[in-house]
């Protein structure tokens, strides 16, 4: 037959028809067949990362900042077990993923072949779906297939593992169906007698909070748009999750800042009190509701989320509705108009003005030092220089950097915004900022990170040189990983297990090794001006903040806690020992 | 709370495309989220569409059932999820093939058994039998208890099928 191809050939044919421009990846030896045809063609760019997890976290970061699915291209065997961290981290954060991976083949699977692993096996758990193609005929099929499961629904990261022997045999070429397949059909809009009751509820509270996640970003820019007319709309509060960051513009007056255990204290409070809470979008999760039996305990909660598991997994809501959150506000504010629903304006300015008290608390507030530079210092220099830029993209690493990234860096739009929510992955953040650059080649991105974290992918600094990626990545280095001194001192005594972090390198020294340029800072008068020549520099960079090595990151719901009992500051700490129950939890 | 609720024990059918890694992927997610499984049989109902239905027993809270349902409900490969238990009427039925030995008095004492309970001989020696018996779940362990003394040796069950009555299906 002439419009016969080999198996690469209709893999990246399937690939250009799914709009795909970048693959992130690492070649090997079951997949040279994909890199020969790569080489071939002048439609799909590959960037050769330096390690299989920066891949993967590349193309969630691409994916995040775009709205499109990422696509990671690893061999067999050890390529495979290395994506996995950044498999089962877009699972958790619900990021659309295809990940590609060579397979040995078909006769040999199951032989304990050279690079030979149960590729599908040891990724089904941390999949949204995955694939082994055994026959080339269905190939094109899946690689379809595999991008609708990926961005449908709840998003999620979809693996297809591909024998050696498939690429290289011969078959045909099929489009993508106009069907999707019948037993994967995710609701999108939402139960209107649901969405009426719902409303209803928002209309007649008489302490409202709308409580929004990753739910609102994955939804697209117009489902940000609809929540923030609507909130406006209601004049309720509103809190966002880590997640949900952009989601509402974080200049509002509505805006009651993060929610959860490093979230304010107006926010949490206001969970706690609130008598209708308007989940949009977000899931219950852990770091959000603190002690679940004393989480919110007098208020009735709608809950609207794409994913019918989500529902009644934590919390239980009293009025479900599963749809996708742009469709269902868009029909939420249809329902608020048709029946001229206006806010209770008296109960509501009672409950603002509760709101604006526990706000007067000014729970970021920090020690100010003018020998010391404090972490949270750093970030507001670092704030007063991106604020109203809509080209800044701004990834973390985890820890404590990250939770006061999330605190003190403003958040107008989503998709700007991307962290390892659910798995908390150190190691995100500068592969992620690389594939939030290779989307945006014009775009601020800036890794906050942490000393620690940082080092975890490394390597890919040398990624950003190959591909002249002018990616910031700015350390807030207090030769701690902080957040596990923090748990150590509020849990164990403040015996400081395996926590400090000895023979760092020179992080300007490396920089320069890798091509990048190094900055440090040492006194907070210097941050300011480093941060201006950082942003100046039309190279990568790593900007070594050398910060306070004791700060530790307030407000906090200790483990185990309910959200009314919020550290504040150090001096909470001591007061409030941490129950066994709480000792126990993550 | 939910967690205080006691258990319910649940007949839960699942209809799924018949591909390699399904069974899997439902086994994963009981283990994964720690999830209980009383018991699961699987075959393929229809060839030509490729499809298998996967019964299984499980037990948890209200809570958890309403979990397992939506978390099984969102596997890629799986048709549709349906509560027999929730749903009320529905027929249950599991097979066992039970080995007795023995000589003399508890030979006859189990092959009388076996007639009261209607079980089948499917095989015998002069010192062993082997039982098929189906029926619901009360009604094999009675049996398999009252052989016990009697000689038994070895169980082989299949687990619960199970089929709403009426004219509706899945």
């Amino acid at each position: 037959m002439s419009n016969e191809m080999t198996g690469s050939e209709i893999l990246l044919r399937a690939l250009v028809e799914q709009d795909v421009e970048v693959i992130f990846g690492y070649p090997g030896g079951a997949v040279l067949p994909i890199y020969d045809a790569l080489f071939q063609q002048n439609s799909l760019r590959h960037v050769l990362v330096r390690q299989e997890a920066g891949a993967v976290h590349a193309a969630e970061g691409y994916a995040r900042s775009t709205g499109k699915v990422g696509v990671v291209l690893v061999t067999s065997g050890p390529g495979a077990t290395n994506a996995v961290t950044g498999l089962t981290d877009a699972l958790m954060d619900s990021i659309p993923i295809v990940c590609l991976t060579g397979q040995v083949p078909t006769h040999l699977i199951g032989n304990d072949a050279f690079q030979e692993a149960d590729t599908t096996g040891i990724t089904r758990p941390c999949t949204k779906h995955n694939y082994l193609v055994k026959d080339i005929k269905d190939l094109s099929q899946v690689v379809h297939e595999a991008f609708y499961v990926a961005k449908s629904g709840r998003p999620g990261p979809v693996v297809i593992d591909l024998p050696k022997d498939i690429l290289q045999g011969k078959g045909g070429y099929t489009a993508a169906p106009r069907e999707p397949r019948k037993s994967y059909r995710p609701q999108v809009k939402g139960d209107i007698r649901q969405i009426e009751t719902a409303v209803e509820l928002i209309a007649k509270a008489k302490r409202p909070l709308f409580y929004c996640g990753g739910g609102v970003v994955n939804s697209g820019p117009r489902a940000s748009q609809l929540l923030t007319e609507f909130v406006r709309m209601t004049g309720h509060p509103c809190t966002l999750t880590l997640m949900g960051l952009g989601a509402f513009p974080a200049s509002d007056k509505q805006y009651l800042g993060m929610v959860g255990m490093h979230g304010t204290y107006e926010a949490n409070l206001a969970m706690y009190n609130c008598d209708v809470m308007v989940n949009i979008g977000a899931r219950f999760d852990d770091r959000v509701t603190g002690k679940l039996s004393e989480f919110s305990p007098n208020s009735k909660k709608i809950h609207v989320d794409i994913d019918p598991s989500s529902i009644n997994k934590n919390v239980r809501a009293d009025v479900p509705i599963v749809g996708d959150v742009g469709h269902v506000l868009e029909d939420m504010m249809k329902v608020w108009k048709a029946r001229q629903y206006s806010p209770e304006r008296k109960a509501l300015g009672e409950w603002w003005k509760r709101i604006e008290e526990w706000r007067a608390r000014d729970c970021l507030h920090y020690e100010r030092n003018d020998k010391i530079i404090k972490p949270q210092y750093a970030l507001e220099c670092l704030r007063d220089r991106i604020i109203g830029r809509e080209d800044a993209f701004i990834t973390t690493e985890v820890g404590q950097h990250q939770m006061w990234a999330a605190q003190f860096l403003p958040f107008e739009k989503p998709n700007r915004w991307m962290t390892s929510g659910g798995l908390g992955t150190m190691g995100y953040g500068l592969p992620a900022a690389m594939g939030v650059q290779v989307a945006h080649p014009d775009a601020l991105v800036i890794d906050v990170a942490g000393e620690s974290s940082i080092l975890m992918n490394i390597q890919e600094m040398s990624t950003l040189a190959q591909y002249r990626l002018p990616v910031k990545v700015f350390i807030l280095n207090n030769e701690y990983m902080g957040m596990v001194r923090q748990w150590q001192e509020l849990l164990h005594g403040g015996r400081y297990s395996e926590s400090y972090m000895e023979s760092l390198p020179d992080f300007v020294k490396l920089a320069e090794a890798f091509g990048a340029v190094g900055l440090r800072a040492s006194k907070p008068s210097e941050v300011g001006d480093l941060i201006d020549e950082m942003l100046a520099v039309d190279k990568p960079v790593i900007a070594d903040i050398l910060v306070d090595k004791a700060e530790n990151c307030f407000p906090m719901i200790p483990s185990g806690a309910a959200h009314n009992e919020m550290l504040l500051g150090p001096d909470d700490q001591a007061a409030k020992p941490i129950s066994e129950e709480g000792m126990v939890l993550v | 709370m939910s967690t205080e609720d006691a258990a319910e024990r649940h007949t839960i059918a699942v209809l799924v495309d018949n591909e390699p890694g399904i069974l899997a992927r439902v086994v994963g997610l009981f283990s994964g989220r720690g999830y209980n499984i009383e018991c699961l049989t699987v075959s393929e109902v229809d060839h030509e569409k490729a499809l298998s239905r996967i019964t299984l027993v499980t037990a948890g809270t209200p809570m958890v059932i309403e979990q397992i349902k939506a978390q099984l409900n969102r596997l890629v490969p799986v048709v549709a999820v349906r509560d027999l238990t929730d749903e009320g009427n529905h027929v249950e039925t599991e097979l066992a093939l039970v080995k007795v030995t023995g000589k003399g008095e508890h030979r006859v004492e189990a092959l009388r058994i076996a007639d009261i309970f209607g079980a089948k001989v499917d095989d015998t020696t002069l010192e062993s039998f082997v039982f098929r018996l189906d029926g619901q779940t009360e009604k094999v362990d009675r049996f398999i208890s009252l052989m016990r003394p009697l000689g038994l040796c070895e169980v082989a069950r299949t687990g619960v099928v199970a089929i709403s009555r009426g004219k509706e299906s899945i």
